[in-house]
């Protein structure tokens, strides 16, 4: 009979916290997918894309040019698609024991997010456009903007578990928070992937 | 074995509102949840005699214009987001835990967070009467190019509806994953209660719902505060968009507001009835035949970009017939030849199954003239909507309460005071709604502080009549709530010779639900203990 605080041995089955986990990655999926719909209905209605058309006078005179810049930000893609393959890594080291790997990956993992998001931050400052010109612009920054929270929120889940790694909370057999953590951080690579193609190579 | 003395969970004690305060309990979250949504179906229910009030006469000028509109916009959000959507996670977290035989969900703590999202919500909706320019005005649909120019309250009305979708996403989260990870032994997912499969359907809509109003939701709050243009068509935007991603929410949501009142009433017709439920696994079936039309219809509003809403009444009704027909049989089926008896939560449940017919024949009857839209703005939608949500939800809601009052709080609801509530919610409510057929087929158009068409007037008084009624009827609810907490709590496990298993422990149920639990064969554990297991599934 199993007591209380004893480990059980493991099924092969998810956990309840990994299942929720994957369930609220579910529910993210859709919040991407409206966002996504709102660009492509948007952008179907335009009467071209970019639609230079729309640019007021005013929007004009400061110097508003509707266009991106692909070369940064393709070396943030391949910097975010690399930290994927480091946090998998991480998990890798952990299955086999090794704290200390795990801790090492993570904190590259760490480093990339946070480059990729500093590229972001640049980006966003050199762009001849705002929020405001033209739906665009809208969402340009919608869309991105709230990829580069979700990179945000990845970086901060990554620290955690970092923190706890160092603390020795995990062990070859308990790591579940590092699975999620790669997870998650799965997720928001994908997410920036086909964001990548739509606004940046479709576009 | 060794014998470990494990505690009993629970049994410190701690200051009294110190443990409402911090409860995980999902008993006592679900009473919490059960008062702030009763809380604002009275605020609500306010709002629409104020709404009533105006109408009640032609050239009325009781309010103006821009205080009606505040009005009517925050009674359907207040009764929408604050109370029926709600509400469901109320009966859903009290019940699904005992009916699946677990000791709680499967989350505790994200169920507090669920609960607690909720008081800030509703604070932050209503204190658009506050600001400048009042509350949000632009209906619950919150279309634009109203809802992207007016006041300060829009946006706390935006930042009001993302708490509450963040609430019911991790919540419906949390209930999916304790219907798949915490039944009892032997409780097979076949073996799930009704109710706990309509809670799981509705749970799916939800988390898949939810978050894309939200994104909608910050379209609009983006457009509003950071120069955003996609609703504006001046920067290539437009505000069809906003109605297509509305309306991915919005026509699941439907679902979410109905399901779990069938739910209830599946429980309460094969318990007052002594007899199984007639086709448990067509209704289950049924059941998830909405949940899967509720995602699929969505394309139908992403390609019809021009002419969204004229179809959408048309294409519901249709589409929610064949399963809700279904269910319909079931429950008639179910009461055939049963030994019915008539206590309150049988007479509410009674009727929701007949309103929901009304319901279900004036949508059909919508549906079956698309091409006249001239309806669909006027006040035969105002009536279709109320049939569902008054006559279906909130007689469920009704139901339910009646029903598992004694369990929760071991106490039960005078029975009189029960009939007298029904008998006069029921007038009331048709009193109130059923002219508003009338009046839509006439032409008045929905949404109006006013009107000088006096031949409107005498079924306008009729209404409002009956609005009142309702709220007359609410008095013998809040005397039997009364008399019922006055009494000794001494409801027996079972007063109803239930079929599920939160009737097999304490009325109230201990901290941890159950000492012990019976075999279970069937969807109806109790049910087989008095009869001898008659072939479960
Ligand atoms: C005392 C009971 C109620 C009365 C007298 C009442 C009355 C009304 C009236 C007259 C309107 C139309 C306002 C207008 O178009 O100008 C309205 C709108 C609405 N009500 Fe109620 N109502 C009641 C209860 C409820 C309940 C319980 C719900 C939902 C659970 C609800 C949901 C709505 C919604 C969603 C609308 C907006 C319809 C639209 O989109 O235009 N109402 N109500
Ligand atoms: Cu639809």
């Amino acid at each position: 009979m199993a007591a209380y605080g004893v480990a059980v041995p493991h099924k092969k089955q998810l956990s309840n916290g990994m299942l929720g986990f994957i369930l609220f990655l579910a529910s993210e999926v859709m919040f991407f997918g409206g966002l996504f719909a709102a660009y492509f209905i948007a952008r179907a209605d335009a009467p071209e894309w970019p639609p230079e058309s729309l640019l007021t006078a005013e929007q004009l005179a400061r110097g508003v040019e509707l266009h991106l810049e692909l070369p940064l930000t393709l070396i943030a893609t391949i910097l975010l698609v690399l930290s994927s393959v480091t946090i998998q890594l991480a998990v890798m080291q952990i299955g086999k024991g090794r704290r200390s790997g795990m801790v090492w990956w993570l904190f590259i993992s760490i480093v990339l997010g946070v480059v990729f998001l500093a590229m972001q931050m640049y980006d966003y400052s050199q762009l001849p456009f705002g929020s405001g010109d033209t739906v665009f612009g809208t969402t340009f920054y919608t869309l991105t903007g709230f990829h580069g929270a979700h990179v945000a929120g990845g970086v901060i889940f990554m620290l955690v578990v970092l923190v706890r790694g160092l603390g020795g909370q995990f062990s070859s057999e308990h790591h579940e928070a590092v699975e999620a953590c790669s997870f998650y951080w799965h997720f928001v690579d994908i997410v920036w992937i086909a964001l990548f193609t739509t606004l940046y190579i479709v576009g | 074995m060794a014998t470990i003395a494990v505690p009993r969970p629970g049994e410190y004690r701690r200051p009294v509102v110190l443990e409402w305060l911090t409860t995980v309990d999902h008993k006592k979250l679900g009473i919490l949840y059960l008062y702030f949504t009763m809380f604002f179906f009275a605020v609500g229910g306010i709002l629409a005699l104020l709404v009533r009030t105006q109408l009640a006469v032609a050239d009325n000028d009781f309010v103006d214009n821009h205080a009606y509109n505040q009005i009517f916009t925050m009674h359907a959000s207040a009764m929408l987001f604050l109370f029926i959507i709600p509400i469901w996670a109320a009966f859903g977290n009290y019940v699904v835990p005992l009916q699946i035989g677990a000791a709680d969900m499967a989350f505790p703590r994200i169920n507090a967070l669920s609960f607690w999202l909720l008081p800030p919500a509703g604070l932050l909706m209503f204190a658009g009467f506050l600001v400048d320019g009042g509350s949000a005005a632009a209906g619950w649909t919150a279309y634009s190019p109203l809802a992207r120019t007016m006041g300060t309250g829009m946006d706390l009305w935006i930042i009001a509806v993302v708490l509450l979708g963040i609430s019911s996403t991790i919540g419906a989260a949390n209930f999916l994953v304790t219907m798949l990870r915490m039944r009892a032994p032997g409780m097979t997912l076949f073996r799930m209660p009704v109710f706990c499969w309509n809670i799981f359907v509705t749970s799916l809509l939800q988390l898949l719902a939810t978050p894309v109003l939200a994104s909608a939701l910050a379209m609009l709050y983006i457009d509003r505060n950071f120069g955003g243009s996609f609703f504006d068509p001046n920067g290539g935007g437009n505000a069809v968009l906003w109605q297509n991603v509305f309306w991915f929410y919005s026509h699941p949501a439907v679902y979410i507001m109905i399901l779990p009142g069938m739910g209830i009433v599946s429980e309460i017709l094969p318990v007052f009835s002594r007899k199984p439920l007639f086709g448990y696994k067509a209704f289950v079936f049924a059941t998830l035949g909405i949940g899967g039309l509720g995602f699929s219809v969505w394309a139908h509003h992403m390609f019809t970009t021009g002419a969204v809403l004229k179809p959408f009444f048309g294409f519901m009704t249709f589409m929610i017939g064949v399963p809700t027909g279904v269910k319909i049989f079931n429950w008639l089926a179910t009461m055939w030849r049963g030994s019915i008896s008539f206590e309150p939560p049988m007479l509410f449940a009674i009727g929701f199954v007949s309103m929901f017919l009304i319901g279900g024949i004036n949508g059909t009857f919508s549906a079956a003239v698309p091409v006249d839209f001239a309806i669909h703005d006027t006040y035969f939608v105002v009536a279709h909507i109320h049939y569902v949500l008054f006559g279906g939800s909130v007689f469920a809601v009704f139901g339910g309460l009646y029903y598992w009052f004694p369990k929760i709080f071991g106490r039960r609801l005078s029975d009189s005071l029960g009939n007298a509530q029904f008998v006069l919610m029921f007038i009331g409510f048709n009193l109130a709604f059923f002219p508003m057929h009338l009046l839509g087929l006439d032409g008045m158009p929905r949404r109006i502080a006013t009107y000088n068409n006096t031949d409107w007037e005498f079924l306008n008084m009729l209404s409002t009549t009956g609005a009142f009624l309702i709220a007359v009827s609410m008095i013998p609810f809040l005397m039997a709530v009364v008399k019922a907490f006055m009494s000794p709590a001494d409801q027996p496990n079972d007063p109803w010779q239930g079929n599920t298993l939160e009737w097999y422990t304490s009325s109230p149920p201990p901290v941890h639900n159950f000492d012990d639990l019976p075999e279970i064969h069937s969807e109806r554990p109790l049910f087989d203990l008095r009869h001898g297991t008659t072939g479960g599934h």
